[in-house]
């Protein structure tokens, strides 16, 4: 068992929250918003709805993974919760 | 490899280094046979024998009679490597043999397929696979059964579980079964059943340990092979030294083409389609985003539903059981996407260039408008009509191949551009390596995912609590070889097409198991009573609606179609499972200290 106090916890979880919600933002933005708009990103000289349906979203994921578990590390270190 | 356990955790990096460096090695020499003058024939054995011994060699060393080791591989995998092994776990047949092919076909919305199966990811790291990972269980329905408590909810999962895994093992299988008989010239038949003995090699003995260590060795054996003919065809055609980076301005050359040959206004006539069966003519533009509200919502359905089922198959949420901490397991989420990003951010560009080969008249590789006779001589024209995969018909009798005229199967986008492109033979057995890596390796985790469930949890936890380790590993692995058996079976009859199958599982997934997955950590005032309203609820809704779509000719619902029923499944689970979590009283102290305790990163994990 950690050494963490059960209000340290509690602000561990509301941060966490809080990540996890940023995250889901712009998952939710490289998900679905943008290729919403996937005609205004075609331009005369770059492609750019297919741009980011063959390689931008996935690229962004990638990143957004990589960022998140990076930021939740610092967290459960912070908060005394990390293993 | 077994004497030496303690350090070959240590020295993963310089094994699968020099594994590496051997497998490049094999096809270098593969190479200088061919050159000279060993047959095709003998060279697709080798290529196909050599590396499904190497995995049946691994799975045989990774033997264990330890339940740790059998079910999560001690909990030892690094977050490299577990990514690895979950790129090859993931990325099936479908991903390595169909999904060029697909894009190039059906153009821009097919491409939901990428944007949905990457982005899952993101729902995995931050949703799902830490606490469960905190949470120690050899299961999927282990988490279910404990975190909810109750056989009724274990029961519950394993059914969902087994029902999607299995209709996704068959498309495997199916896929192992293709690539054999093609590389083996064998009966697809047989192949399924050489295919599948394969496949139990890597699994049997060692379970999760075996599997890890051989899907390791599968992902860079396709990854291989499907990076090699890209870059060469690239390069050999003059399109640009990276093709991920020179599509972009492919796509512009195409478009101008697709006007030049009336892509989009020239349809196949009937007679021609009908003459053509399941093969397809070029019908849509590469870069046609959608417009309409209809095709946006799509799109987007299509997206949503390929992201949840991502995140709730089992198969793919098991790998991440096996990291030896929940920070690792977080990190090896995005490894794993950097992983599949590699071959899938590939695949457009392999689309897009075969396009160009294929309908460019500069291209010496060229076949639309030139003569029926003189693209009927081609070599590859004659070997992949010969198997069914191609059929020109000249249905306005001119003597010209024409963009409505031109059926093809998605497929030999990957499997013939070596021989498109002019490739030595060496590159075409090489990709039917690549999609046998591909599909067994998918087909193990499926197969291992549902006979542990099955032996695990309705065996173990339901049946007999009793048992001891040696009964229950024994159990785990007849259960392995019966559902195995089952699977090739099923394949063997060609219920199903790859494709279709597949996209099924994602929405078996999604409607029973997404929601009772993300509330058990997310919210804790969820019981048992709403969890097993939602599975069976949402399972239920969603089966009874593919079936009303698929066999009973409804009309879909808004577009809903049969890839996307987990649009009806989805929310009637998360409904039901709301309402009947509210109508009901709370769940006890204990779980929720649990859920509580799942929810940090630090102290022992909530199974023991």
């Amino acid at each position: 068992m950690s050494k963490s106090s059960s209000s340290d916890r509690e602000l561990h979880w509301q941060k966490t929250k809080t990540l996890t919600m940023l995250t889901l933002i712009i998952w939710y933005f490289f998900s679905f918003e943008i290729h919403l708009w996937g005609e205004a990103l075609n331009t005369a000289s770059f492609p750019g709805a297919y741009f980011m349906a063959g390689q931008g979203s996935q690229v962004a994921f990638a990143l957004l993974v990589f960022w998140f578990a990076n930021r939740q590390d610092k967290l459960d270190q912070e908060y005394g919760v990390a293993e | 490899m077994l004497k030496l356990e303690g350090g070959f955790i240590q020295n993963l990096g310089r094994v699968y280094g020099l594994y590496t460096l051997g497998f490049l090695g094999f096809v270098i020499l593969m190479a200088i046979l061919e050159a000279v003058g060993v047959s095709n024939t003998i060279i697709g054995w080798l290529f196909v024998a050599f590396t499904v011994v190497i995995y049946a060699l691994i799975g045989v060393l990774s033997r264990t009679m330890d339940s740790g080791q059998y079910y999560v591989a001690g909990r030892e995998v690094p977050a490299v490597f577990n990514g690895m092994a979950t790129a090859a776990d993931w990325m099936s047949g479908a991903s390595f043999i169909a999904m060029a092919g697909g894009i190039y076909l059906k153009g821009y919305p097919y491409m939901a397929f990428l944007v949905g199966w990457t982005g899952g990811y993101v729902l995995v790291a931050s949703l799902i696979a830490p606490f469960l990972r905190k949470f120690g269980c050899y299961t999927v329905p282990d988490f279910i059964g404990t975190r909810y408590g109750g056989n009724l909810a274990r029961l519950c999962a394993v059914i969902i579980l087994v029902v999607a895994s299995f209709t996704y093992v068959t498309a495997q299988i199916t896929g192992t079964g293709i690539v054999a008989s093609r590389a083996l010239q064998i009966p697809f038949e047989l192949g399924v059943w050489i295919g599948l003995a394969g496949i139990l090699f890597c699994s049997m003995l060692g379970g999760m340990r075996a599997v890890t260590w051989t899907q390791v060795a599968q992902y860079i054996v396709l990854i291989i092979a499907y990076l090699i003919p890209a870059f060469w065809m690239s390069n050999k055609l003059g399109y640009g030294l990276i093709p991920h980076l020179s599509q972009f301005d492919a796509v512009s050359r195409v478009q101008e083409l697709e006007a030049l040959h009336g892509v989009k206004a020239l349809m196949p006539t009937a007679e021609a389609q009908a003459e053509a069966g399941k093969l397809a003519a070029l019908k849509v533009g590469i870069n046609d985003a959608s417009t309409t509200p209809m095709a946006k919502w799509k799109f987007f359905t299509l997206v949503l539903c390929m992201m949840t089922g991502t995140a709730s198959l089992p198969h793919v949420l098991m790998r991440y059981f096996t990291t030896a901490s929940v920070k690792a397991a977080r990190q090896s989420v995005g490894y794993s996407l950097l992983f599949i990003c590699l071959l899938y951010l590939t695949a457009p560009a392999l689309a897009t260039f075969t396009k160009l080969s294929l309908l460019d008249p500069n291209a010496a590789t060229s076949i639309i408008g030139k003569s029926v006779a003189e693209v009927g001589n081609l070599e590859w024209i004659q070997k992949w009509s010969s198997v069914g995969f191609l059929k020109i018909v000249d249905s306005n009798g001119n003597g010209l191949v024409e963009i409505n005229e031109f059926f093809m199967k998605g497929d030999i986008v990957v499997l013939a551009t070596p021989e498109m492109a002019g490739l030595p033979y060496v590159i075409s057995g090489l990709v039917a390596a690549g999609g046998l890596a591909a599909a067994m390796s998918t087909a193990d985790g499926l197969l291992l995912a549902i006979a542990n469930a099955l032996s695990h949890d309705l065996y173990y936890k339901i049946i007999d609590p009793k048992a001891d380790t040696k009964t229950r590993l024994i159990v785990a692995r007849v259960l392995l070889i019966v559902v195995g058996a089952a699977g090739a079976l099923v394949a063997s009859m060609k219920l199903t097409s790859i494709l279709g199958a597949v996209a099924w599982a994602f929405c078996f997934a999604n409607s029973g198991l997404f929601f009772p997955l993300v509330l058990g950590v997310w919210w804790k005032r969820a019981n048992r009573a709403g969890a097993v309203a939602g599975m069976i609820g949402g399972f239920l809704a969603g089966f009874l609606y593919l079936y009303q779509v698929q066999f009973n000719g409804m009309t879909p619902w808004m577009g809903i179609d049969g890839l996307r029923f987990g649009m009806i499944g989805m929310p009637v689970s998360l409904i039901l499972m709301i309402v009947v979590s509210l109508m009901t009283e709370e769940p006890d102290a204990e779980t929720q200290k649990m859920v509580e305790e799942i929810r940090v990163p630090g102290g022992k994990t909530v199974i023991q």
